[in-house]
């Protein structure tokens, strides 16, 4: 499996190619916020800017958060979302420790699907699909068992 | 959005209240430039002065704006108090697709606020804020206050004014995003009138786009030729700053209020010696994968004991002509840190440059003293005019009162018009010869962007003044279609007439694409009529004749081809303003 990752924010210019790109082939819509990628500028234009994106964790707290199943684990980190089965609660978007699920006036949720549509679109190079084993992040990730 | 009419939002400052109108004519001025001018026609007192309360400040998209790459520019119509006719500035940053994302075809303010105040607006919210603590501050510091004030990092626009606009500076800017300026004819002092310091545009609203293959197919094809073409190396590698060492070398480039064309000191400030020393990084408008903005710096000691500051300053090769070459200063830091004090002073940096080249040479030549001046003022002294952009922003005596009002405004009470470089307003960076200046002195908006004079001037095209004028008036039309789109005109050689037809055709502007050539021409009349109507004569333009003295790799000014040009260009104006 392969997730998105922004490993080079330092290279980017702002230009929000990745996140029009993002609301535009993969949410059908047109709009700054609709994205599974959006940027902000880190305190001002003058400082850089950062990416709010999904960041493919394992266990997901939004899975862990959302009451109805309608998130649910995806293979190598983050998530899928069966929007039919979501009530528009916005528990998920509470959950997310680092902003990344936008919802929407009705409570619809946006979150990444790490499907590699934006990179293309970054100019910079500032954005990358990385290789990772299904279980690969769960391992990673030091535990209660470890001494 | 796209729909077949305009959505404008109308606020009157005075109130505080604002109202959303349907204005019909989408297939008639298409939006940008020519909505600009169709709701300047609507809206503002021909026969009241600039600075009447009732007189509208304008800001207009275009129907592809946020749609297509590079259609990133927002057009600012004004009447303006540099001389009291229509004006159009236009400037990118995140303004056009805030405005979008608004869900807005234009915004038109009128009224004056009680107090100095900043509206607020998004998709969903109108809000006119008190901000009597923000009067007085510079550029950064209200940037940095209204950051603060209003949610939305990221996703807004943030338009400010400095002292310059407050104190009614026929050369004050409108600042969008810190990087990025609606500069030129005075938009800054139109807003200061109205106590306006600031105008932050929430873009939270979101589009359903509909299910037509046709759109995104377009949308990749347009984006892999913008970032294929050799423009994108263009603009996203040295910049327009790669003009510099390449006019200089042209005998082209204005130095010394243009006493010289070209100097062997370039070397200090050509946009190679800004991308070795000075670059820090690249940004971009937003929707804009070329990143065309270069961003340097300014580092100040101010500790005996290793103590020092820095900020970050955007260049252009506009910028470095007219803080640079036009003064004399050739080291690439002392050029940052001269436009650095515009920056924060809300000045239009090439206005500014300019007029303080002038003041120097007018103190040269004794016609004016440091009576006058304040500061002693010398070409190559970047001290002197640090302290000299704080008094022409701040009005501090008469002679900055009347200078930051024009040169020709200054040069009338004290003499100096000969070598006054105004083509129009205060000129821009290219010297390079007849075409050129005729097309800026006589321009709609007195910019080096109303037509490519500057490219005529470097084919051989030898001195028809019929071919000149022609191109002239086609170029200005085909670029004034552009710009109500609303594209960045960097993006002019990818954005064919077909091509954008092509583009309104996928979202449905069905009408639209198949009149391109028609509406394009109706834009121009248009423009014109409003510029005619509020008082220009381009009969009446006259060029100093320091333009005519210099010498370019061409040789010398043809004086006779340039008269010829103009009073052509001049009848072709008139004639297009009176067309139905």
């Amino acid at each position: 499996m392969k997730i998105l990752t922004a490993p080079r924010m330092e290279r980017c210019i702002g230009c929000h190619s990745c996140s029009l790109s993002c609301a535009r082939l993969v949410h059908k819509r047109l709009s700054w916020d609709t994205s599974g990628i959006r940027i902000a500028s880190s305190g001002g234009l003058s400082t850089g800017f950062e990416a709010k994106t999904c960041l493919a964790c394992n266990p997901a707290p939004c899975v862990l958060a959302c009451p109805t199943g309608a998130y649910s684990q995806r293979k190598g980190g983050g998530v899928v979302v069966r929007k039919n089965l979501c009530i528009r609660c916005g528990e998920c978007a509470k959950a997310c420790p680092v902003d990344a699920i936008f919802l929407d006036t009705t409570g619809e949720p946006f979150v990444c699907i790490h499907c590699g549509r934006c990179v293309p679109y970054c100019p910079h190079d500032c954005l990358e699909m990385e290789k990772v084993a299904d279980d690969t992040l769960i391992k990673n990730v030091p535990g209660e068992d470890d001494s | 959005m796209i729909r077949d009419y305009f959505r404008v939002l109308s606020v009157d400052l005075s109130t505080g209240k604002g109202s959303v109108l349907e204005i019909e004519g989408r297939d008639t001025v298409a939006g940008g430039s020519g909505l600009a001018a169709f709701l300047f026609n609507q809206f503002a007192h021909i026969d009241k002065p600039w600075n009447d309360p009732d007189q509208p400040l304008i800001f207009t998209i275009g129907p592809l704006t946020g749609y297509f790459p590079l259609m990133s520019k927002t057009v600012y119509a004004f009447k303006s108090p540099y001389h009291d006719q229509y004006a159009e500035s236009h400037a990118g940053g995140r303004s056009a697709l805030a405005l979008r994302f608004a869900d807005l075809d234009a915004l038109v303010v009128t009224g004056k606020a009680k107090r100095p105040s900043c509206l607020y607006i998004g998709s969903r919210n109108l809000e006119l804020k008190e901000v009597h603590y923000l009067w007085g501050m510079d550029i950064q510091t209200s940037g940095k206050m209204l950051r603060h004030m209003f949610k939305g990092a990221g996703h807004r626009s943030i338009l400010r004014i400095g002292p310059a606009g407050e104190n009614g500076s026929a050369m004050a800017c409108v600042n969008v995003d810190t990087y990025r300026h609606f500069g030129r004819l005075g938009g800054g002092a139109a807003m200061g009138v109205k106590n306006l310091k600031g105008i932050v545009i929430q873009g939270d609203g979101i589009f359903s786009l509909s299910e037509n293959k046709e759109y995104p197919k377009l949308f990749q094809e347009v984006y892999r030729q913008l970032t294929d073409t050799d423009m994108m190396s263009k603009y996203h590698n040295l910049g327009t700053p790669e003009n510099v060492a390449v006019l200089n070398d042209l005998k082209a480039l204005p130095f010394r209020n243009l006493q010289q064309t070209s100097d062997p000191a370039i070397k200090g400030i050509t946009g190679e010696k800004f991308a070795a020393d000075a670059l820090l990084r690249n940004a971009a408008c937003a929707g804009c994968p070329v990143g065309c903005i270069h961003i340097g710096f300014v580092r100040e000691r101010f500790m005996e004991e290793n103590r020092y500051l820095y900020r970050q300053v955007s260049y252009d090769h506009e910028p470095i002509f007219a803080t640079g070459s036009m003064l004399g200063i050739t080291d690439c830091f002392a050029v940052l840190s001269i436009i650095d004090i515009t920056e924060k002073m809300g000045l239009d940096v090439m206005s500014a440059g300019v007029s303080l080249a002038w003041a120097t040479e007018a103190l040269e030549k004794g016609i004016i003293s440091e009576k006058e001046t304040i500061v002693p003022l010398q070409f190559g002294d970047a001290h002197g005019y640090r302290e000299a952009l704080y008094h022409l922003a701040h009005g501090s005596n008469d002679f900055y009162r009347l200078l930051c009002q024009g040169i020709v405004k200054a040069a009338s009470h004290y003499g100096g018009k000969d070598f006054a470089c105004v083509l129009g307003q205060e000129m821009a960076g290219y010297a390079t010869g007849e075409v050129f200046f005729t097309s800026q002195a006589l321009g709609l908006r007195h910019s080096h962007l109303d037509a490519g004079g500057y490219s005529y001037d470097q084919k051989p095209k030898g001195k028809n003044v019929a071919d000149a004028v022609d191109f002239l008036v086609r170029d200005e039309q085909e670029r004034g279609f552009l710009t109500s789109m609303v594209a960045c005109l960097f993006a002019r050689s990818v954005y064919t007439k077909d091509l954008m037809a092509e583009c309104l055709r996928s979202l449905g502007y069905e009408t639209l694409a198949d009149t391109v050539t028609p509406v394009s021409r109706t834009i121009q009349k248009l423009r014109w009529k409003a510029r005619v109507a509020t008082g220009f004569n381009p009969q009446s333009v006259s060029i100093p004749k320091r333009f005519t003295e210099i010498t370019t790799w061409k040789g010398k000014i043809d004086e006779t081809f340039l008269q010829n040009l103009k009073e052509e260009y001049a009848q072709r104006i008139i004639d297009l303003a009176r067309e139905e």
